[in-house]
């Protein structure tokens, strides 16, 4: 028998699952659309901020070609009223959302176990205190709170020095979605260690007389991965949709710049005469959002020391 | 057990005080100029001052707090310097100058709404969460199982929205099997039919991502139960395996999943926004987005706090309910 670490075991047990392998592959292609998709889309033609207008009638703005005006020079067709390239405006989208998704799963985590670990550590009424403090946040409905705080929040943060339009509203997204979302993870990181508190190591690491920060993050997180990391594929998909949902309502990103949701909303005026621009938009999304899903189920059955194949 | 209900109770008061402590400051003194949120574009000087007053903005945080709270206690007069004061009884949870209306008014016109969207929503994710989960449960690992869990990983993967723009899409737009969803006042019990024709989709979409996650929630807390060893000993002594499954398994793993339930009914009665927004129905939701939309921050104010309050009394309710059905909670 060789002695192999947590991340070997789990890479050899992931390795064996072909479709978290798929889904992996899929999801690193999106990641690389997304960050390089923005950056050599003006070098083939593609920039969503450019209107065609030989590409939509002179009445109406409806596409002169059919399905949404699909053609050679738009492989996804053109945007209704603008004849905006509807591929070029998915990419720069798929970048904003998965921007917004991932900054906010890392504040969320970053945020959840920090107070998770003190509150779950110190115990007494620091622990009380964040609990109620918990309790407060997590009463809060997440949708609507930051639908309200959206006018409100975006003005402080333009006032921060942060550029008004669609850079504000990005950092606002990220901002409140992380601070309205951490209690879940920080309530299970908190279980987690009062049961870490009691054992021997952590004993002996007192005794050695560590510093508490060493002792908190040192010897405690490392054994706190795997949780973390089981929450954290739950989160990524999440916060995908909920971007998504967001853009829907309309509290997103504004015009020009466009993300999944923005682009269904703006498809169910039209999707009548042009079906596509629910289907293409959705259908992009929705694999992105179920390659992340089997990807962290397969990752958590891969940490799972129960589960047996 | 009377010692934690009461002290359950007191928390649930307190955390009520924080939340409109919480509420006060940020829809009150967070925003960089309440005043000039009261009108649009077009807004002279003259009228952000006069709106500041009759807001009453220009009293100090601590005055304005001790008035938002005495509102909904005891009601509140606005104008009172005016010819014309405004009396807003108790509970009062504000006035809306930008539509001339209490706050509570507008929430009490729209609360039947999504009540009944909330409820039938919750009523169909259930069922189908609970048979299908139970299903799988007992097939583990055969092709029921599979399916259904396959299914139910879509049916959470794909985002609300998405769902229910393609029910309308096909439903309603294409084969024209339901007419165009529309809330009309006096439903459901004026016209049951129509009733159910607009909000079958709503429902629905309501019910997939919920339905999906309670599948998986469903199947794993059954298997979780099967390995007890109470089960076993139940099995061992010879009762018929349908006893074994429904009295012994079922009842102690669906117990907490019911009560887990109640807790994402009261998040749907605070207002399902996106099915509102998407079916047009004039609900909670629907109330929220005009608010926000129009920056009417007495009306964001309103719906935040009941919808959050209706999570807290959920949330306790919830909790002795699980101490109450589930004989191997205890508390002290």
């Amino acid at each position: 028998m060789v002695g192999r670490s947590l991340r070997q075991i789990v890479w050899a047990r992931l390795r064996r699952d072909r479709l978290a392998m798929v889904c992996l592959f899929v999801l690193i292609a999106y990641y690389l659309i997304g960050i390089f998709g923005p950056i050599l889309g003006p070098s083939l033609g593609l920039d969503p901020y450019a209107f065609d207008r030989d590409s939509i009638s002179n009445q109406g703005g409806r596409p002169v070609l059919p399905n949404g005006g699909i053609s050679g020079e738009h492989p996804l067709g053109v945007e209704w009223g603008t004849g905006r390239d509807l591929l070029s405006q998915l990419l720069w989208g798929l970048r904003i959302s998965l921007v917004v998704a991932t900054t906010a799963t890392l504040l969320t985590v970053t945020i959840g176990v920090v107070i998770g670990i003190v509150a779950g550590y110190a115990g007494g009424w620091v622990d009380l205190l964040i609990g109620r403090f918990m309790d407060l946040v997590l009463a809060f409905p997440f949708i609507l709170i930051v639908l309200a705080l959206s006018n409100v929040l975006t003005d402080r943060i333009i006032a921060f020095g942060v550029p008004p339009g669609t850079p504000s509203r990005i950092v606002y997204l990220i901002l409140v979605i992380s601070v309205f979302g951490w209690p879940y993870l920080a309530r299970i990181v908190r279980g987690q260690v009062i049961s870490l508190r009691e054992r021997e190591f952590v004993e002996a690491a007192v005794a050695m007389g560590s510093s508490r920060r060493r002792i908190l993050f040192t010897e405690i997180l490392p054994n706190l991965w795997a949780p973390i990391i089981v929450y954290t594929t739950l989160l990524l998909p999440a916060y995908v949709g909920f971007e998504a949902a967001l853009s829907f309502l309309g509290v997103g990103v504004i015009p020009p710049d466009t993300t999944f949701g923005a682009m269904l909303a703006n498809s169910v005026n039209y999707f009548v005469q042009v079906p596509i621009y629910l289907f293409i938009p959705g259908t992009i999304l929705a694999i992105l959002v179920v390659s992340f899903n089997l990807l962290g189920d397969a990752l958590r059955d891969a940490l799972d020391p129960r589960v047996t194949r | 057990m009377a010692g934690y209900v009461v002290r359950r109770v007191l928390g649930m008061v307190l955390l009520l005080f924080l939340l409109t402590l919480t509420v006060f400051v940020l829809f009150s003194l967070m925003p960089a100029d309440p005043a000039r949120l009261t009108c649009g574009k077009a807004c002279s000087p003259a009228i952000i001052e006069n709106n500041r007053h009759r807001l009453e903005l220009d009293i100090p945080p601590i005055e304005q707090y001790q008035r938002f709270v005495a509102g909904i206690f005891v009601g509140r007069t606005y104008l009172k310097d005016t010819a014309r004061p405004l009396e807003c009884e108790a509970p009062c949870l504000g006035y809306s100058f930008l539509r001339n209306q209490e706050v509570l008014a507008m929430i009490t016109k729209a609360a039947p709404v999504t009540f009944w969207l909330a409820i039938g929503g919750f009523v169909t994710w259930m069922v189908i969460g609970l048979v299908f989960g139970v299903v799988a449960a007992l097939k583990r690992g055969r092709w029921q199982d599979r399916t259904v869990m396959g299914i139910a990983l879509v049916g959470y993967s794909l985002p609300s929205f998405f769902i229910g723009l393609v029910l309308f899409f096909f439903v309603v737009l294409i084969w024209h099997l339901l007419p165009i969803p529309q809330w009309t006042s006096g439903m459901p019990f004026a016209n049951p039919g129509k009733f159910f024709q607009t909000m079958l989709l709503p429902w629905i979409t309501i019910a997939t991502l919920n339905a999906a996650f309670y599948m998986r929630l469903t199947r794993n807390q059954v298997l979780e139960v099967f390995g007890e060893d109470y089960v076993r000993t139940a099995r061992a002594k010879g009762l018929p395996e349908r006893i074994v499954v429904v009295k012994h398994a079922l009842r102690a793993g669906l117990t907490p999943i019911v009560t887990a339930a109640g807790l994402d009914l009261a998040y749907l009665l605070g207002g399902a926004i996106i099915t509102e927004n998407i079916f047009n129905l004039p609900g909670l939701g629907s109330l929220a987005i005009g608010s926000v939309l129009a920056s009417d921050l007495p009306l964001i104010t309103g719906i935040t706090l009941v919808a959050a309050a209706l999570i807290i009394v959920a949330n306790l309710v919830v909790d002795l309910l699980y101490a109450v059905v589930d004989p191997r909670v205890r508390v002290g």
